[in-house]
């Protein structure tokens, strides 16, 4: 017997708050399948920490959403009961793993952003975003210095390892418009000062983009035609294979636990 | 004479006293008072309510120290203990006691240096090896055996160390 998926009343906060936790959960889900298979063991255990972290910040957030939402779901039930087109993650975050270059340069497109999203939200006028920013930011600035070394690594490389990255690059640079992207809702809440404008953050973002990529010989692409709909739950093929894993006990075992 | 005031002070002091001596389980010579996750201890009546603070966001040690407080409290004598956790303010490697740091050190763990180094993007770290003192130490990787805990070299003595990250 199938298990129903959770109803969520998406206010305005709601879907704020499930948008940053998706992301976090996702790009978490994704580095965890490295676990056991990174091309060295501080590698495999950078990413699986770097997983935890995010894992985290998911969880913080999605017992924040359940909590202003209200009903009776929790941060297990949005993880596990809720299907494709109910997550509100970007798309970049579910992008396959691909080879090692193309996980870290998702990696870091992300962390520049998130280093600078999570400590804007710093000063949110909504206390518990504040709290939970300023964890998170913390855990950030390691990921993205983790990410930033290896672009240097790989781009300053070898002749393999350079055309890895760059491929990457020019592969997941259409992902990345969708960062700054804010809908109705979340542009009311940026004017209460509780949510963070992205768009405000873009010329820093860029700006660490390209002194990282130049260090590494690498070349950003031009700005070009941007892929969105994450954010609305219109996503890639990729995200409902990754779900179909990710929730499979609580699919096949409804209620399950430890 | 013993006023209602003296003894809240002193049974708030033994939970506290008892809270503060639970271990964390990954680096057991440290207990969460000398880490400083250990917030705060407000008794109600006779019920004791504890707030602690997560080192990392997603530190799985976060669980098992809630219960062992818990647990701890009850051995105690402290009925019906509540652990609720607390993002704000965000833990910080400068609430560590020297003592803990001492600790840690002579445990074979370098402690975290003062978490103005933190935003510096590259390098600017100097971490002491925690068997023979010398500061001729490399990294291997940001990332250690815990999400805390970044794994580093000595390059005079030639061991591998595990270095608390500041934060």
């Amino acid at each position: 017997m199938p298990v129903a998926n959770i109803q969520v009343s998406e206010t305005p906060l709601v879907l704020y708050a499930l948008r940053r936790a998706d992301d976090a959960l996702i790009l978490g889900h994704r580095l965890s399948e490295w676990c056991g298979h990174a091309p060295m063991l501080e590698e495999d255990m950078a990413l699986s920490n770097i997983a935890l972290d995010l894992i985290g910040q998911a969880r913080e957030l999605y017992g924040y959403a359940a909590r202003i939402e209200g009903e009776d779901n929790d941060e297990d039930k949005f993880a596990y009961l809720r299907d494709v087109r109910q997550y509100r993650n970007l798309l970049l975050v579910e992008q396959p793993n691909g080879d090692f270059a193309q996980t870290l340069v998702r990696q870091f497109f992300y962390s520049a952003f998130a280093d600078f999203y999570w400590r804007a939200m710093m000063t949110s006028r909504d206390t518990t975003l504040a709290a939970i920013a300023a964890k998170s930011e913390k855990e950030s600035a390691y990921h993205l210095r983790h990410a930033s070394e290896w672009i240097i690594r790989l781009g300053d490389g070898t002749d393999e390892s350079h055309a890895r990255a760059q491929a990457a690059i020019d592969h997941l640079w259409a992902f990345t418009g969708e960062m700054f992207a804010v809908d109705e809702g979340e542009r009311a809440l940026i004017d209460a000062d509780i949510a963070v404008d992205p768009a405000s953050l873009r010329g820093r973002w860029l700006t660490t983009l390209s002194d990282i990529v130049s260090e590494a010989t690498l070349e950003l692409p031009q700005n070009g035609w941007m892929q969105q709909g994450g954010r609305s739950g219109r996503h890639s093929e990729h995200l409902g294979h990754l779900l179909s894993e990710l929730q499979s006990m609580q699919r096949t075992f409804p209620g399950l636990t430890w | 004479m013993v006023t209602a005031l003296d003894r809240d002070t002193d049974l708030r002091r033994r939970a506290w006293d008892a809270a503060a001596s639970v271990v964390d389980p990954e680096i057991p010579v440290l207990t969460i008072g000398d880490l400083g996750v250990l917030r705060d201890v407000v008794l109600d009546g006779d019920r004791v309510e504890v707030a602690i603070t997560p080192t990392y966001s997603g530190c799985p040690a976060m669980n098992m120290i809630a219960l062992e407080v818990e647990l701890a409290l009850e051995r105690a004598g402290f009925r019906r203990p509540n652990v609720r956790t607390v993002l704000s303010p965000a833990w910080t490697t400068d609430w560590m006691s020297g003592e803990g740091r001492a600790k840690l050190r002579a445990y074979g763990i370098a402690p975290p240096q003062a978490s103005s180094s933190r935003r510096a993007l590259f390098g600017g770290q100097t971490v002491a090896c925690p068997q023979c003192g010398s500061d001729k130490t490399e990294l291997l990787s940001e990332f250690g055996s815990t999400s805390c805990k970044a794994l580093w070299r000595c390059k005079a003595c030639r061991e591998p160390f595990d270095y608390f990250k500041c934060h």
